[in-house]
């Protein structure tokens, strides 16, 4: 039975393309929050100053870290459009491990920071710190799980179009958060220091 | 026709209501009783009659081409294909972007004049008045004289009133609408104002901005009086009433609704800073 | 921590005026579930509407849930003018002020997300694909999702009435007022979880249709052969891509500091309340444009076919929406010029501000020039239009003279600010959408609606409009606040709100002409049947037969012209005999069910019932995972059946 068709666009084009329109979106609620942390990010309240708090060689750790994983989202796309099941499990697998080793890092950080009793209540500045970096993270963490589930319906499905386009999106929104992080470096971690 | 009449009539009685209502009160802002409102009055007339330019010819039209090229109307030409004019296209174009241009340049100006924070030039040394919105009433401290009051500012008549201005609760917006516009007053920072009374007189001055339940009784007066007369309120505030120390000044503070004027002597001139100050630092409650 | 989380009987309403409405609501949903029990209507309610795809059932949903809304924020309004005709002096009037402080909120908040939205979404729905030329949207279940996520939040704002409370803040929920400090109990939790969840939809659904505009148009509509409303729908949704992340982030913002002792907006502990009234009117102001931009795109619809003439100067059109699109975005400080703001900061937003009145003015007199020299059968559609161009032109000068920060000083928050916003939006967006609901409903119910009753409404909405505003300008310049719950004797300002009152009642009275002419057409329907083209339309929604069939479309159409059906009629071209099998969406619950956990969240999260909220948070993940293992998402009406279908419509 043929089915009528006279869209110009494949529904893989269309998916595709409605995910960068939603990345698009993202893109505002991290300025947003980026708005946020340039506005309060001195208003310390009698507490130490945001640039004090933080270490610059575990925030280049988790940007070495997280770039890598870019790169081998990359390689794993570029397998799968070459039909490897293995390979693009392979290479999912790898940056995913990446990934939570990256929120491994974060979340000590946080936790660190916590315990000194530079927790997110203790100043405005503090407050948007978290809520920008914490967004971030929080990001990471869904695209982690995203990828989990994925290598699994991969493995039980193998490289079926819709498993395609959804790793398609996966690897931009990954792309997308790399790109967030290296601002967050800059802005945050470089700024601060210097 | 007779339908048309109807309507006319209707619509006459309507705005000839609507002119007798508007009697029943003063149009504070229409009426202004000093420098600044007098400015702001006159900036809203020039541009209401600025922007009648197009707002007229928009309603001419709309009624003589409604009227005119009515289905029934079998005279009037009619061009289905008619859809697009470049000359006249930049007509409509032009003429709101013309009158846009002048009302820029009223903007610009009248912007920079009013700015509520720009000194009024005065022959008479200005009066300083910080002014605190409260939970749910206005505290007016006068630094230089050592008193306050509360939902009661006097003011000496042809002089310029430096109004400093913060919040001990969210945020409320400081209006007397016959004096000047209005400026919020937010906890944690101060906002600048200056107005001025022509003459003596007694104005409503009241919070615009919601702040709460007791919002609606946020109303206090404005009492402009001659120089001699304010001084003589003032001494007497100075000598006779109670005190405001900092505990005093908590209490106050506490949200309570329509409350009546107060006076209080031997006021600290930090008080207004201190104020603030609370918002600004960790633990810095006491004096 | 117990089971409920913080909810315990006390929340229960307290007061007999909330107590009626909870009854009333709770008959009102007892009425609906014993009429579908006794005409035995569950299967049809469940499988024809709450999981359809189709966009033009999402459509009616949206409409009707919006309408409802709109009602309830009406009543909301008849309590406030109420209270304020009786308040003075020594008479506190009949609610108290906290009362009357949640019923202002929840009028404004109602209003604008969930009436105002509401009705711009069911348009949409119902209208872009058909006009577009497309059977259906990019992403027919995440379509689904917005709209069970905007009725989850329409929810919330109810459930609110009747378990707990809800702000008492004003509709934008200013801090420090909405904090913890001030703002105690659960009501601002309300607003901020409503908004949210209701948010999250508009997004996605903004993403939806600026996709499906942009890949799925028919052969042969290139840009700048899309109907002006199609182009207005563009422009609305590349506002909500950018403005409603920020709304998301700013009330989350808000959530954070209430739930987690941050300190974004705080009084003290280094918030910035001031940057909240920035972020928040980032989106208010494009927000504003969100509603009105679709209008304008109804008004460019219907004065051509009214006035059986093309649209005059379809080029300024298109050029004048993308300018205010543009513009929309360096608005905002607008709202605010009475925060202490330099003067060049003040001049330079209102002189911004002012330059969109040059594109809204083009608009108009594109309009008008539309009429000209046209042929013009005076319609209700044509009255709403007629009346909407008075109004908004009186509106628009309240507008511009609001934008200069001279004049504001003394005109905002005052009633005269409130009378220009309502005149904008009364005019701009609801006056266009029950034009259009006028216009276009033939198309999906088969019949016209009656016109004596519809011009009625017209009137009693005009008049009723003028009586109910015109007072509050007057009242402006008398120096009347907005949001007084009680006023002093003396002031002279009783009789202007007691005429206010009168013309809500005769608002009242347009309402009641609308539901009669719903009734009144549905009755005589059989006199009224319309063909598939009763105005003898220009665009593509009026090539397809009434009621529409579910695939839109037997054939996709082929574009050749702006006015694309206008054109093949001048044309003469000829139905096409073969058809085709057809692939369409299969229904799909997971929308109705993610939004009903959305509701659990929000429910969760405003109560503290945390395991409500991880466990609803979970079955979304959980939803989301069935669905992407369920690859048979469609469903093939056969050539045969298609074919059958045409001939049925064609009486062949």
């Amino acid at each position: 039975m043929r089915v009528e068709s006279t869209q110009e666009f494949s529904l893989a084009e269309r998916t595709t393309f409605g995910f960068w329109v939603y990345l698009m979106s993202d893109c505002l609620l991290f300025a947003s929050l980026f708005a946020v942390y340039a506005v309060l990010h001195a208003n310390t309240f009698g507490g130490p100053s945001l640039g004090s708090l933080f270490s610059l060689p575990t925030a280049l750790r988790e940007t070495l870290i997280l770039l890598t994983s870019s790169f081998t989202a990359g390689l794993a796309l570029l397998s799968a459009n070459r039909g490897k099941v293995g390979h693009t499990i392979a290479w999912l697998s790898a940056t995913a491990l990446l990934g939570a080793a990256f929120l491994a890092i974060e979340w000590s950080d946080f936790a660190s920071l916590a315990r000194g009793g530079s927790g997110p209540s203790r100043s405005g500045a503090l407050s948007s710190f978290f809520a920008l970096v914490g967004t971030h993270g929080a990001h990471v963490t869904l695209g982690a799980l995203w990828m989990l589930f994925l290598i699994v319906s991969i493995a039980l499905r193998g490289l079926t179009p819709p498993t395609l386009r959804r790793l398609t999106c996966l690897v931009l929104f990954w792309h997308f958060l790399d790109l967030v992080w290296i601002f967050i470096f800059s802005i945050v971690y470089l700024m601060g220091a210097f | 026709m007779r339908r048309f009449l109807t309507g006319l009539v209707f619509f006459v009685i309507l705005i000839g209501g609507f002119i007798l209502l508007s009697r029943s009160a003063p149009l504070q802002i229409l009426t202004p009783q000093g420098p600044v409102a007098g400015e702001e009055y006159h900036l809203i007339t020039t541009a209401i009659g600025l922007m009648l330019i197009v707002v007229i010819p928009v309603f001419i039209l709309l009624f003589f081409f409604a009227w005119r090229y009515r289905a029934g109307n079998e005279k009037a030409v009619y061009l289905p294909n008619w859809e697009h004019s470049r000359l006249d296209e930049c007509i409509w174009w032009a003429v709101p972007t013309l009158i846009v241009a002048a009302l820029a340049v009223l903007t610009w100006q009248s912007t920079h004049a009013l700015d509520p924070y720009r000194p009024l030039s005065a022959t008479t040394t200005p009066l300083s008045v910080d002014v605190v919105a409260l939970d749910w009433k206005w505290l007016f401290i006068y630094p230089a004289q050592g008193i306050a009051s509360v939902n009661y500012l006097e003011i000496p008549a042809g002089t310029p009133i430096n109004l400093y201005l913060t919040a001990d609760a969210p945020m409320n917006s400081f209006w007397v609408p016959e004096l000047s516009g209005q400026i919020y007053a937010m906890p944690g920072m101060s906002t600048e104002l200056h107005i001025e009374a022509s003459g003596a007189g007694a104005y409503g001055g009241m919070s615009a901005n919601f702040s709460g339940d007791g919002f609606s009784g946020m109303q206090f007066l404005v009492h402009s009086v001659p120089e001699g007369e304010f001084n003589t309120w003032v001494a007497g505030v100075r000598y006779a009433s109670s005190t405001l120390s900092w505990n005093i000044y908590e209490t106050l503070a506490k949200p309570s609704e329509n409350n009546p004027v107060q006076t209080f002597s031997a006021v600290s001139p930090a008080l207004y800073t201190q104020i603030i100050d609370t918002y600004m630092t960790p633990s810095s409650t006491s004096m | 921590m117990s089971l409920f989380g913080t909810l315990s009987p006390e929340a229960l309403p307290q007061n007999p005026i909330v107590w009626a409405a909870a009854v009333f609501m709770a008959l009102v949903v007892l009425g609906i579930v014993f009429l579908l029990t006794y005409f035995k209507r569950w299967r049809w309610l469940w499988g024809e509407w709450l999981t359809s795809l189709d966009p033009k059932r999402i459509g009616i949903m949206y409409l009707i849930a919006a309408l409802v809304m709109l009602l309830r924020g009406f009543i909301d309004a008849a309590m406030m003018r109420a209270q304020q005709s009786l308040s003075v002096g020594a008479s506190q009037g009949y609610l108290t002020p906290n009362h009357f402080d949640q019923i202002f909120t929840a009028h404004g908040t109602i209003m604008i997300f969930f009436a105002a939205m509401g009705l711009m979404w069911g348009v949409i729905n119902l209208i872009v694909p058909l006009q577009i030329g497309s059977r259906d949207v990019a992403f027919p279940l995440l379509n689904a999702l917005s709209l069970w996520l905007f009725i989850a939040g329409a929810l919330l704002v109810n459930a609110s009435l009747v378990i707990g409370e809800f702000a008492a803040t004003g509709w934008l929920a200013y801090p420090p007022l909405s904090e913890l400090a001030y703002s105690p109990g659960v009501g601002v939790d309300y607003w901020i979880w409503a908004l949210l969840i209701s948010g999250v939809g508009s997004t996605l659904s903004g993403i939806n249709f600026f996709t499906t505009i942009s890949t799925m148009r028919a052969p042969g509509m290139t840009l700048m052969k899309m109907p002006i409303f199609v182009w207005t729908v563009l422009s609305a949704m590349v506002l909500v891509i950018f403005a409603f992340p920020v709304l998301t982030a700013t009330v989350g913002l808000l959530f954070l500091d209430r739930f987690a002792d941050m300190h974004f907006f705080t009084a003290g502990y280094g918030g910035n309340m001031m940057m909240y009234v920035n972020l928040i009117w980032a989106w208010g102001h494009p927000e504003v444009y969100i509603l009105v931009l679709p209008a304008f795109g109804i008004y460019s619809e219907i004065v051509p076919v009214f006035s059986q003439k093309r649209l005059f100067g379809y080029t300024s059109m298109v050029i004048a929406t993308i300018a205010i699109t543009a513009l929309s975005f360096s608005v905002w400080v607008h709202h605010f010029f009475t925060m202490g703001a330099g003067a060049d900061v003040n001049a330079f937003f209102g002189i911004m501000t002012m330059i969109i009145a040059i594109p809204t003015g083009v608009k108009i007199f594109n309009w008008l020039f539309t009429m000209y020299r046209g042929r013009i059968l005076f319609y209700s559609p044509m009255y709403w239009f007629l009346g909407f161009v008075v109004l908004f032109t009186i509106g628009g000068m309240a507008g511009v003279l609001l934008a200069i920060p001279g004049a504001d000083f003394q005109l905002h928050n005052s009633l005269f600010l409130v009378a220009h916003f309502h005149t904008m939006i009364i005019s701009g967006v609801l006056f266009g959408y029950f034009a259009g609901f006028t216009y276009w409903f033939p198309k999906f119910f088969g019949f016209t609606l009656d016109e004596r009753w519809g011009i009625r409404a017209f009137w009693c909405w005009f008049i009723g409009f003028l009586l109910a505003f015109v007072p509050l300008y007057i009242l402006g310049f008398m120096g009347a606040t907005r949001r007084l719950a009680h006023y002093p004797a003396g002031l002279g300002w009783q009789g202007l709100f007691i005429v206010a009152a009168v013309g809500v009642a005769v608002i009242a009275l347009g309402a009641l002409c609308q539901i009669i002419q719903v009734i009144v057409s549905l009755r005589g329907r059989d006199l009224r049947r319309a063909g598939s083209d009763p105005w003898n339309g220009r665009t593509l929604e009026w090539a397809t037969h009434t009621p529409v069939p579910s695939y839109s479309f037997a054939h996709i159409p082929s574009v050749e012209a702006r006015d694309a059906l206008w054109d093949s009629k001048q044309r003469g071209d000829k139905e096409v005999s073969s058809y085709e099998a057809i692939a369409l969406p299969r229904n799909s619950a997971l929308g109705l069910i993610m939004g009903v956990l959305s509701f659990s969240i929000g429910f969760g999260m405003v109560w503290h019932i945390f395991w409500l909220a991880i466990g609803a948070f979970l079955g979304i993940v959980l939803c989301l995972m069935v669905r992407s293992f369920n690859e048979d998402t469609e469903y093939i009406t056969s050539a045969e059946e298609v074919a059958r279908s045409e001939h049925s419509y064609l009486g062949v």
